[in-house]
C-alpha cells in the first residue's frame, strides 16, 4: 500500500522504507537505473557478478530487496555483531544509494 | 544550464534512439565505437568484459602477452607451499562468451592523432576509447646493482605472479635449515601494500614447519609497517616468535650480485635467499602519460582520463591512486567498472556518473589457515574533484579469525569469475 504511493522513499522512516522497497516492482524504470548498476558493480568483486557467489560469501543476487536493504542497515547500525566487514561497507553508503543497489540485486536472477 | 550541457542531453536524447533500433534489432550491426583495452590484468580484463556485458553494441579489443591469467592475490600460497601455481592460473577463454577480442600481442606506442594502438607484430588497432591498464614496471636502475641482480635470476622480485613465484619457491625449498631469508620494501606507494608483510607470515609459516631454525629478516624502506600495522606485528609475535626479525627505514640502495650482499643506508646485509621488491612505476605503455611523482599516472577519477592526454583512460597498479586508496586488484576491478561506464557513456552520449563509488577489501592471510583484511569505501568529492575515502567506513578486522579465511577463498573465486568469466 505503501509502495503505491508516490512518496519518495529516501523520506520515509525505516519501516516505511522497507514496505516501500518490498512494494516496488522491478519496473523498467529500476533496471534502467544506470548509476544502481555502476554502484553493484563494486559489490560483485565479493558477492561475485550479478551477486552470485561461490562459496563462503552469500550470494545477494534474487534476494528480496527489502531483505537486502534491512540487512546493510542492521550492518551500518552495528546491530549484526558477528559482521566482519560488512559494517564497514554499509557505513560509506547512503539510503537511497543503498536502497536502489538493493533492488538492483533483488533484480538479477538468483541463478 | 550552460551550452556544453544542453549538449550533452541532446546526444544523450540520440544514444536512447540508437538503443531502441538495437532492441528491435533492425539497427546493422555495425558498432557504434571501438574500445581497446591494453593489459589483462585485473583491472583491464574487468574493463573489456564489462564494456561488452553492459554494451553489446561496442567492439572490445583487449590486447594481453601473456596466455594466461596468474593472480597476484593469492600466490604468496603459493610461496608456502600451501597451493600450487596452477591453483592461481587461469584462462582468458571464459571472455569469448561477452564478445571479447583476445588479441595475443604486445602493445608497443599510442598513436594519438590517429587514435591507434601499435602492436609488437600485429597491425595497428584504431581505436575511439583507449583503455590502458599496464600493471607496474620495477625500477631496477634506481638501486645500484639491482638491475644485474636481477638478470642472473639471483634476486627475486615475485611482485608479478608466475615464473618468479615458482622460482622463489624453488629458492625456499632449497635453503638449508638455519638459513635467513630477507625481503626487502620500497617505500609507498607500491603495488599491494599489506603483501610484502602477508608474505613474511607465510614463509614463516612454512619454516615453522619445514625449517625450524631459519629466519625471515623484512627490511622495510618505510619508518613502519605500511598496512595491517597491529594485525601483523600480533601474528608475527604470536605466531612465528623469534622467527621473523622487522627492521624499519631500511631501504635498499645496493646489490652486489656476486657476493649477494645489499647495501642498507646503516649497514651491509647478507641473506641465503634475498627477495628484493623494487621500486615501481606505471607499466611502459603507460609511462608517457606519467604525471605524479615521476612514477604514476596522474587521472581525473570522473572517468580516470589521464591528465596529461584526456580521452586515454588509465586504471588500475598504474595510477597516481586518490588518497586511502591502495594499489590493490580490488581497487583495479572497481576502477575498471567505472571506466567501462565511462566509456560507454561517452560512446552513446549518455551522462558520466557524478556520484561514483569504488570500494575496497583487501583480505592477507597470517598463517594457513587465518586471515585479516582491510577495508574502504571512496566517493567522488566535488568540491576537491578527487575520490576520497567515506568518513565513518572502512577499516580492519578485529583480529584475525579462520571465518575470514574462508571469505579469502570465496572473494578469489568470485573476483576471479568477475574478471574472466
Amino acid at each position: 500500500m505503501n509502495g503505491r504511493l508516490p512518496l519518495p522513499c529516501g523520506r520515509l522512516p525505516a519501516l516505511g522504507a522497507l514496505i516501500c522497497a518490498l512494494a516496488a516492482p522491478p519496473s523498467a524504470a529500476q533496471s534502467a537505473d544506470r548509476q544502481a548498476r555502476a554502484w553493484a558493480a563494486a559489490c560483485a568483486a565479493c558477492h561475485g557478478s550479478e551477486g552470485r557467489s561461490e562459496g563462503a560469501i552469500p550470494s545477494i543476487a534474487g534476494r528480496e530487496a527489502g531483505e537486502l536493504y534491512r540487512a546493510m542497515v542492521e550492518f551500518r547500525d552495528g546491530q549484526r555483531t558477528y559482521a566482519t566487514v560488512m559494517h564497514q561497507h554499509a557505513r560509506g553508503y547512503s539510503d537511497d544509494e543503498l536502497r536502489r543497489i538493493a533492488r538492483f540485486f533483488a533484480a538479477r536472477p538468483a541463478r | 544550464m550552460g551550452p556544453g550541457r544542453r549538449h550533452l542531453l541532446g546526444a544523450g536524447l540520440a544514444g536512447s534512439a540508437w538503443a531502441l533500433l538495437g532492441c528491435g534489432r533492425i539497427g546493422s550491426k555495425k558498432p557504434i565505437g571501438r574500445v581497446v583495452v591494453v593489459g589483462g590484468g585485473f583491472g583491464g580484463a574487468t574493463a573489456a568484459k564489462y564494456v561488452r556485458k553492459w554494451e553489446p553494441r561496442i567492439e572490445v579489443t583487449l590486447v594481453e602477452r601473456n596466455e594466461l591469467f596468474v593472480s597476484c592475490p593469492l600466490s604468496n600460497l603459493v610461496l608456502a607451499g600451501l597451493r600450487g601455481i596452477d591453483d592461481v592460473t587461469l584462462p582468458y577463454s571464459g571472455l569469448a562468451k561477452y564478445g571479447v577480442i583476445l588479441v595475443r600481442d604486445e602493445a608497443t606506442a599510442i598513436d594519438v592523432d590517429r587514435r591507434q594502438v601499435r602492436l609488437a607484430r600485429g597491425a595497428p588497432l584504431p581505436y575511439d576509447r583507449l583503455v590502458l591498464a599496464p600493471g607496474i614496471d620495477f625500477q631496477f636502475d634506481r638501486v645500484p646493482g639491482l638491475a644485474v641482480a636481477d638478470a642472473s635470476g639471483r634476486v627475486l622480485h615475485a611482485w608479478k605472479a608466475g615464473a618468479q613465484t615458482v622460482a622463489l619457491r624453488r629458492q625456499l625449498e632449497a635453503m638449508p635449515d638455519g638459513g635467513v631469508f630477507a625481503i626487502s620494501i620500497p617505500r609507498v606507494p607500491f603495488r599491494c601494500p599489506p603483501g610484502p608483510y602477508e608474505r613474511a607470515c607465510l614463509v614463516a609459516h612454512y619454516f615453522k614447519a619445514a625449517k625450524p631454525r631459519s629466519k625471515v629478516v623484512v627490511l622495510d624502506a618505510n619508518p613502519d609497517v605500511a598496512s595491517k600495522r597491529d594485525l601483523f606485528v600480533a601474528a608475527w609475535n604470536e605466531l612465528y616468535p623469534g622467527l621473523i626479525e622487522y627492521r624499519p627505514d631500511s631501504e635498499l640502495i645496493g646489490f652486489d650480485a656476486r657476493t649477494g650482499v645489499a647495501r642498507l643506508e646503516v649497514e651491509d646485509f647478507a641473506a641465503d635467499v634475498f627477495n628484493v621488491i623494487p621500486p615501481q612505476q606505471a607499466g611502459r605503455i603507460a609511462q608517457p602519460l606519467i604525471s605524479v611523482d615521476d612514477q604514476w599516472v596522474g587521472v581525473e577519477f570522473l572517468t580516470f582520463e589521464s591528465e596529461k592526454v584526456p580521452g586515454i583512460h588509465v586504471i588500475g597498479d598504474a595510477i597516481a591512486t586518490a588518497y586511502g586508496m591502495p594499489k590493490s586488484a580490488f581497487m583495479a576491478n572497481n576502477h575498471a567498472k567505472l571506466v567501462a561506464d565511462a566509456v560507454i557513456a561517452r560512446l552513446t552520449g549518455e551522462p558520466i556518473n557524478e556520484a561514483p563509488i569504488l570500494a575496497n577489501t583487501c583480505y592477507s592471510y597470517v598463517s594457513d589457515r587465518e586471515v585479516v583484511h582491510v577495508a574502504s569505501v571512496h566517493k567522488w568529492d566535488a568540491a576537491k574533484k578527487t575520490m576520497l575515502p567515506v568518513q565513518g567506513s572502512g577499516g580492519l578486522s578485529a583480529a584475525r579469525t579462520e571465518l575470514e579465511a574462508h571469505y579469502a577463498q570465496s572473494w578469489a573465486r568470485n573476483i576471479w569469475d568477475d574478471v574472466l568469466d
